[in-house]
């Protein structure tokens, strides 16, 4: 009997619910840490981000208007979803090199940090809104509110972990992203988007790509639907000027806070969450 | 709207009253607010380190009083050696006194600064008119008062900071680089200032060059109250003066307030810097009168709304939209309010509408009615009379506009408003959206629930239901969008002012 020949997936990207190829058929090799070739990821282009970039926008009014209830329960739910495929996270991120170890504490960490995430959606509002006395007859209060259409360079080092400790208050809040994965290790990435999309979150929400950061930054920071880029990587200087200078053109908020280590307590905060959200502060007469 | 013309016929006042018409039947004598208690200096020179000095190159600049075409006073043009030594004075107070004092001892010279504001209040507020062009009226019960009351809220903060960030230790940042407008000179000192230093930050901060004098008064306040030397320096010039505020190496933090096109300038010149930055700039905020709405009161929140201030505000509602079926009577009341504005002498106590801050911007005005015109909007002025001298623009209706129209995407920074109909909250939202910035509107509803819904829909950073124009030191403030970054005012206002650890 001959032995059986492994059916191997097919890594793409994660868009509108889908996992559609990239536009251009480009493609890099992913490789093990045994230096196996894992898959043929797509290259992502300026058209792909356009595209995704469309799809989280026409996705952010019904995300930002879902009750934060049930946002909170979405985010437990990806939780549940990945904890069933443990082991499948496991075994990616043996392959690139983690220790069986350090890839059960990453998974159990990338679990853990949902549900962390989870229970903030009902609670940030009330802990950074406020209601101002102003010295009018006036009722006057600030909430916050989603900034829209987020950015995110994921961490190139932490592709399971970082990638769901940037995704996770960036959602929470109500914003939609567009997420590009770790260059060198993109298929915890997608993996996690089989995870989102079977886990109640409307497609659009998450948009995750695959390819060269290199060539995907200028798109990501100049692209003027969207609100916010965020990363968290030391980037090297002239890219981070990249990125300063394009984004000013429609004023996106620019959040850059370095994490080394995403095990570290600091590595989770509500501040994350309102990192992308805007005040609005409303006004209304008191009177008969 | 192409029915204007048959307005004047077919509308019919809901009573004989409600067409306001004082004009023709007496003339306001004048009533002039005395500038005696005012003494304006030939000329003022820089603020550095608690003292006066004289820029580095002798060079001076003249500030024109608006409503008249007076020169105001003479005032120093800072340079990058005078920028530089405002820096190191206010680093040398951040490292030395200003780090060693007590945060309560902070509060209290902050609290003094607002004491002694109000007790010069009406000087203050007769000083911005001059040189500013804005009616004493809002000069003396609006702009003076809300500054000392920014002032007086911000000094109790300093030593109750742990309290503001839940799980997180404030930090100053160090030296703040402020950049203000000319069109809240003194309001926008306070909203600098006040935070910066309760948060326990040194300043250097730079007034526009149209209205520097109520920045230099409050150099002399500072030095009355006795603050440290070299925590509050104030720098006068233009933009290069403040181009070498934004560039310097040693400044931690910008604030700057003005256009968007100067914010973005701002922002791209600090890629790759470690400076923190807040920017509060343009803005083109919609107003949206549903058919529910108190109808005179809309009327009377849209004149407040566009005309305070000449226009010049960040924040005003210069984009009206109005529900269809009660288009016609918004706009005839709208006219017939327009009528009884008084344009004028920014001193007298019955002036509406003062003088428009500078030629540069009163041209600037003329050349969008001029483009209104050509893309066919049919504009309506006011009867009223103007001064002979000085910048006056009548208050003016743009109507038959629509979205794509440069008068209605652009910000004007004037007495003049655009109006459009609408027939359902959604198109509303979606018209008031329609727009690069973010920074204020203004919903008309009798329905409670409406102004909630419309209100979380609109993407602007303040919302005024039933009302317009509102401030408060406690009252959060800033942009969506290109109308800027961060907010000032209020508990959210203080996250500009330190670092988080």
């Amino acid at each position: 009997m001959s032995e059986r020949i492994e059916v191997q997936k097919t890594y793409k990207t994660y868009v509108g619910g889908q996992f559609p190829r990239g536009e251009s058929g480009h493609y890099y090799k992913v490789y093990s840490s045994d230096n196996e070739l894992m898959a043929n990821a797509c290259r992502c282009t300026r058209k792909d981000l356009r595209d995704a970039v469309v799809i989280a926008r026409n996705a952010f009014p019904g995300w930002k208007s879902r009750n934060a209830y049930n946002r909170g329960q979405i985010l437990y739910r990806i939780g549940e979803m990945m904890e069933t495929r443990r082991a499948e996270f496991i075994a990616a991120l043996s392959r690139i090199g983690f220790t069986a170890e350090e890839a059960a504490a990453d998974v159990n960490a990338s679990i853990d940090r949902l549900i962390y995430y989870a229970g903030w959606t009902d609670k940030y509002q009330q802990v950074f809104g406020s209601i101002n006395p102003v010295a009018s007859s006036h009722f006057n209060f600030s909430m916050l509110e989603p900034t829209g259409v987020v950015t995110i360079f994921a961490p190139e080092q932490s592709p399971l972990l970082g990638l769901v400790s940037v995704i996770a208050p960036v959602i929470a809040g109500g914003n939609t992203c567009v997420v590009h994965a770790s260059e060198a290790y993109p298929l915890a990435a997608i993996t996690f988007g089989e995870v989102l999309n079977s886990s109640d979150v409307p497609g659009g929400v998450v948009n995750i790509l695959t390819g060269i950061r290199k060539e995907l930054v200028e798109h990501f920071a100049s692209h003027m639907d969207v609100n916010a880029v965020f990363y968290t990587d030391k980037l090297e200087k002239e890219m981070v000027v990249q990125i300063d200078d394009l984004s000013t053109e429609n004023m996106k908020r620019v959040i850059k806070t370095p994490v080394d280590d995403w095990y570290h307590a600091e590595s989770e905060s509500p501040y994350f969450i309102v990192d992308f959200q805007e005040t609005k502060t409303t006004w209304h007469p008191v009177a008969y | 709207m192409s029915e204007s013309k048959t307005n004047e016929t077919t509308y019919k006042p809901t009573s004989p009253n409600s067409k306001l018409d004082f004009a023709s039947l007496w003339d306001y004598a004048p009533a002039p607010e005395s500038a005696a208690n005012l003494e304006v200096k030939k000329r003022y020179e820089l603020f550095i380190d608690g003292k006066f000095v004289k820029p580095t190159k002798g060079r001076y600049f003249k500030s024109i009083n608006p409503a008249n075409g007076k020169e105001v006073a003479e005032f120093a043009e800072a340079t990058q050696k005078d920028v530089d030594k405002a820096v190191k004075a206010a680093r040398k107070a951040y490292e030395g006194e200003w780090s060693r004092i007590s945060a309560k001892t902070r509060a209290k010279y902050i609290y003094r600064l607002a004491r002694m504001l109000q007790e010069r209040a009406r000087e203050f507020a007769i000083a911005e008119s001059i040189d500013g062009g804005k009616p004493i009226r809002e000069s003396r019960d609006v702009d003076v008062p809300l500054a000392a009351a920014h002032f007086f809220y911000y000094a109790g903060w300093a030593d109750k900071l742990d309290y503001a960030f839940p799980g997180k230790k404030p930090e100053s940042l160090g030296v703040c680089g402020q950049i203000i407008p000319w069109n809240f000179p003194m309001l926008m000192l306070s909203w600098k200032i006040a935070p910066a230093l309760a948060c326990g930050n040194t300043i250097v901060l730079k007034p526009a060059e149209t209205t520097p004098l109520t920045a230099m008064l409050f150099a002399e306040l500072v030095k009355d109250a006795g603050i440290p030397h070299g925590v509050i320096n104030i720098v006068t010039g233009a933009g290069a003066t403040g181009a070498e505020i934004v560039n310097h190496k040693d400044v931690n933090k910008i604030a700057f307030t003005g256009s968007t096109k100067v914010g973005k300038i701002i922002k791209r010149s600090l890629a790759g810097t470690d400076k923190k930055y807040t920017l509060e700039l343009g803005g083109k905020g919609a107003i949206i009168v549903f058919e529910d709405a108190a109808i005179d009161q809309a009327v009377e929140g849209i004149i407040n709304a566009i005309y305070f201030n000449q226009g010049h505000v960040c924040c005003a509602g210069s984009r009206l939209f109005v529900q269809e079926s009660v288009a016609d009577k918004v706009i005839q009341k709208l006219k017939d309010r327009l009528e009884t504005l008084i344009v004028g002498d920014p001193l007298d106590k019955n002036t509406d509408i003062g003088a428009i801050n500078s030629r540069q911007q009163f041209d600037n005005i003329n050349k969008y009615l001029e483009i209104g015109l050509q893309e066919g909007a049919e504009m309506y002025q006011s009867n009223c009379k103007i001064p002979e001298n000085g910048y006056f623009i009548r208050p003016t209706l743009l109507t038959n506009v629509s979205q794509s129209n440069r008068v209605v995407q652009e910000e004007i920074f004037g007495p003049v408003l655009t109006v459009q109909t609408f027939r359902t909250a959604d198109e509303a939202v979606e018209k008031a959206n329609n727009t690069p910035y973010g920074l204020a509107s203004g919903v008309w509803t009798d329905k409670g629930s409406k102004i909630f819904k419309v209100g979380s829909e609109l993407r602007a950073g303040v919302v005024w239901a039933n009302t317009y124009n509102k401030f408060d030191p406690t009252s959060p403030f800033g942009g969506y969008k290109e109308s800027g970054v961060g907010r000032e005012g209020g508990l959210h206002g203080l996250a500009a002012y330190v670092n988080l650890k």
